[in-house]
């Protein structure tokens, strides 16, 4: 760090002297989201295999018939979205129940609380890898994998004498890249905000077994209310949470949720009620959690 | 200002009083042996101490609340809780680097330089090493933070005596100085007894006796006595009396030395037997008195 520090150690007083390094709060917590990398390494690796598999299993299809991939944007391109974006999804659960909970079973709680990083920021760093980490990244190793796709079946195409009508292809895979970062950030990074937000408070909570904590109790309400109510107004409102806010302007279903998203212009996305009530549930959930961890101890 | 202060300290865990009023009051400069057999609430008052768990009563360290301000205090203050606790998935350099990232005090070329004289590799896994290495590593680190006040907790429970001695070692040569305050709890009683400057009983959250090694050297004294002078040693109220192959060893407080020297043989006793006497001794008159 510095010089005076290393004086000698007879002059004690003289090394206390020495002004301490000063760390931002934002420094802290981005040091603590890579210390969140280096721990949940599956947080890349999961995504990078779904991508491998996926291009993996393409090239076979590719190989076996390519006269089928007329289309250079087919459903393929969608399919691994889908899948690269799932998969995410999936380690972005199984992360949250386990960021808040594992650190008490493993007792390395008490180590990270004998460092000057507040509960706050813990909980926020945690918060950031669903929120910000998984999605930005899903998308990069979507656009990449869509990108080595394209490049494939050109190749294939350009092998088998057909016209590639490369330049539509890339206007469109330009156009297909932005409709997913726009989804993206929206439905993963806002709409399923308050999912994640549930996930750590409950990963801070649980005395064991965050996984049925978190999801025994939306069952069971669904189950009560639905014998005793005859209704089902709390499914219909996990529903609406995990398939996002539907425009009301197009008027089917077309059964794909990114094109229902991206039919959703910024103005309406933003101005659904259901958002922002989303947030601050969100903004409620990480409250409780954050205090929660200052309580919690080693289980 | 006094290091930690502690009046009417107090924590309970359901209708179990793990810390029942303990009043404390340590200087800088001081190395505290906090003893007590377990479930005495050693931890629980550490813990305190430290901002990991709520408390009733009035408690400053370094000058601050540690329940709501731990995140500040954590600048001044470090701690060992037990080696279990370094995540096992965590590399050492992802360590230094981590610490380097949050921590204003850390400073890293030191910790290199400590674990440069052990045999600790910088891309080892915390999995990988034995018990004591993760002692070693978990001793560079905080030996590198510029820290007022370092609380260590069982720090070598289940490390061999060569890890043992080795980690009071570099702690007293390469870290301490007067300026600095040492908490620490252990078993291993007998091995720290050089190394403190204080030392304080605990037991069922309350501490049964407090004094500092000088005066535990002025005032203690054992001997073992001669069988035939056993009569008259007793005379002088021993607080505490053992047999040790056959024969009799007594443990007096505030007895004059030349007093004692012709009844046998005369020195000062071990910490680990006069805490046996206090323990024992809990509802006779003899006890210490808190200061």
């Amino acid at each position: 760090m510095s010089t005076p520090a290393n004086t000698a150690p007879g002059s004690p007083l003289e090394s206390r002297v020495t002004a301490p390094a000063v760390i931002t709060a934002s420094r802290r917590w981005y040091w603590s989201v890579r210390r969140e990398l280096w721990e949940h390494r599956s947080i890349y690796i999961a995504p990078l295999a779904a991508a491998a598999v996926f291009l993996l299993a393409f090239l076979i299809a590719l190989t076996l018939s390519p006269t089928h991939r007329r289309e250079p944007l087919d459903m393929p391109y969608e399919f691994a979205a889908a899948l690269i974006m799932g998969t995410a999804f999936i380690v972005g659960i199984f992360y949250s129940l386990d960021a808040l909970y594992g650190e008490r079973r493993d007792r390395s709680i008490l180590f990270w609380k004998s460092l000057p990083v507040s509960d706050l920021t813990t909980v926020l760093s945690k918060f950031a890898i669903p929120l910000i980490v998984l999605p930005l990244l899903s998308f990069a190793i979507t656009v990449v994998t869509q990108f080595v796709m394209m490049l494939l079946s050109s190749a294939v195409l350009l092998g088998s004498g057909r016209s590639v009508g490369t330049l539509g292809a890339r206007m469109s895979f330009f156009h297909m890249s932005l409709m997913l970062l726009y989804h993206i950030l929206t439905v993963h990074g806002l709409w399923y905000a308050p999912i994640y937000g549930w996930l750590l408070l409950v990963s801070a909570w649980a005395p064991r077994a965050p996984f049925l904590w978190a999801f025994l109790p939306p069952f069971v309400i669904w189950g009560v209310e639905k014998i005793a109510f005859r209704t089902s107004h709390f499914l219909g409102m996990l529903q609406y949470r995990l398939a996002g806010p539907e425009p009301s302007t197009t008027p089917a279903r077309s059964g794909n949720l990114m094109e229902m998203m991206s039919a959703l212009t910024p103005a309406q996305f933003f101005s659904t009620p259901g958002l922002w009530t989303g947030l601050a549930v969100a903004a409620i959930f990480l409250a409780a959690a954050v205090r929660l961890r200052r309580y919690r101890e080693p289980i | 200002m006094a290091c930690i202060e502690a009046r009417g300290l107090r924590k309970a865990f359901g209708t179990t009083v793990a810390v029942d009023g303990i009043d404390l009051c340590v200087e800088q400069g001081r190395i505290l042996g906090l003893i007590g057999p377990n479930g005495a609430g050693k931890t629980t008052a550490l813990n305190a101490i430290l901002g990991l768990t709520s408390y009733q009563g009035e408690l400053r360290v370094l000058g601050r609340d540690p329940w709501t301000e731990r995140e500040k205090l954590m600048r001044d203050a470090c701690f060992i809780a037990d080696v279990a606790v370094l995540p096992r998935w965590m590399r050492v350099w992802q360590a230094f680097d981590y610490f380097a990232g949050v921590h204003p005090r850390f400073d890293r070329a030191k910790a290199e330089g400590f674990l440069a004289k052990t045999t600790i590799g910088r891309t080892s896994k915390v999995r990988e090493l034995s018990k004591g290495m993760v002692a070693q590593l978990h001793l560079a680190l905080v030996m590198a933070i510029d820290a007022k006040l370092l609380v260590l907790d069982e720090p070598t429970l289940g490390l061999d005596i060569l890890y043992r001695k080795q980690f009071y070692d570099s702690l007293l040569n390469d870290y301490f100085d007067r300026s600095r305050t040492i908490v620490v709890t252990t078993h291993q009683v007998e091995e720290i007894q050089d190394v403190l400057t204080d030392v304080m009983f605990i037991n069922r959250g309350r501490i049964v006796f407090d004094c500092s090694m000088e005066e535990f050297e002025s005032r203690f004294l054992e001997v073992m006595v001669h069988p035939e002078q056993i009569a008259a040693a007793r005379a002088l109220k021993p607080i505490h009396e053992r047999q040790v192959f056959g024969r009799s060893i007594l443990l007096f407080d505030r007895v004059e030395r030349n007093q004692l020297a012709g009844l046998g043989e005369v020195r000062t006793p071990n910490i680990a037997d006069l805490f046996v006497a206090v323990l024992s001794n809990q509802s006779g008159t003899a006890q210490g008195r808190a200061r």
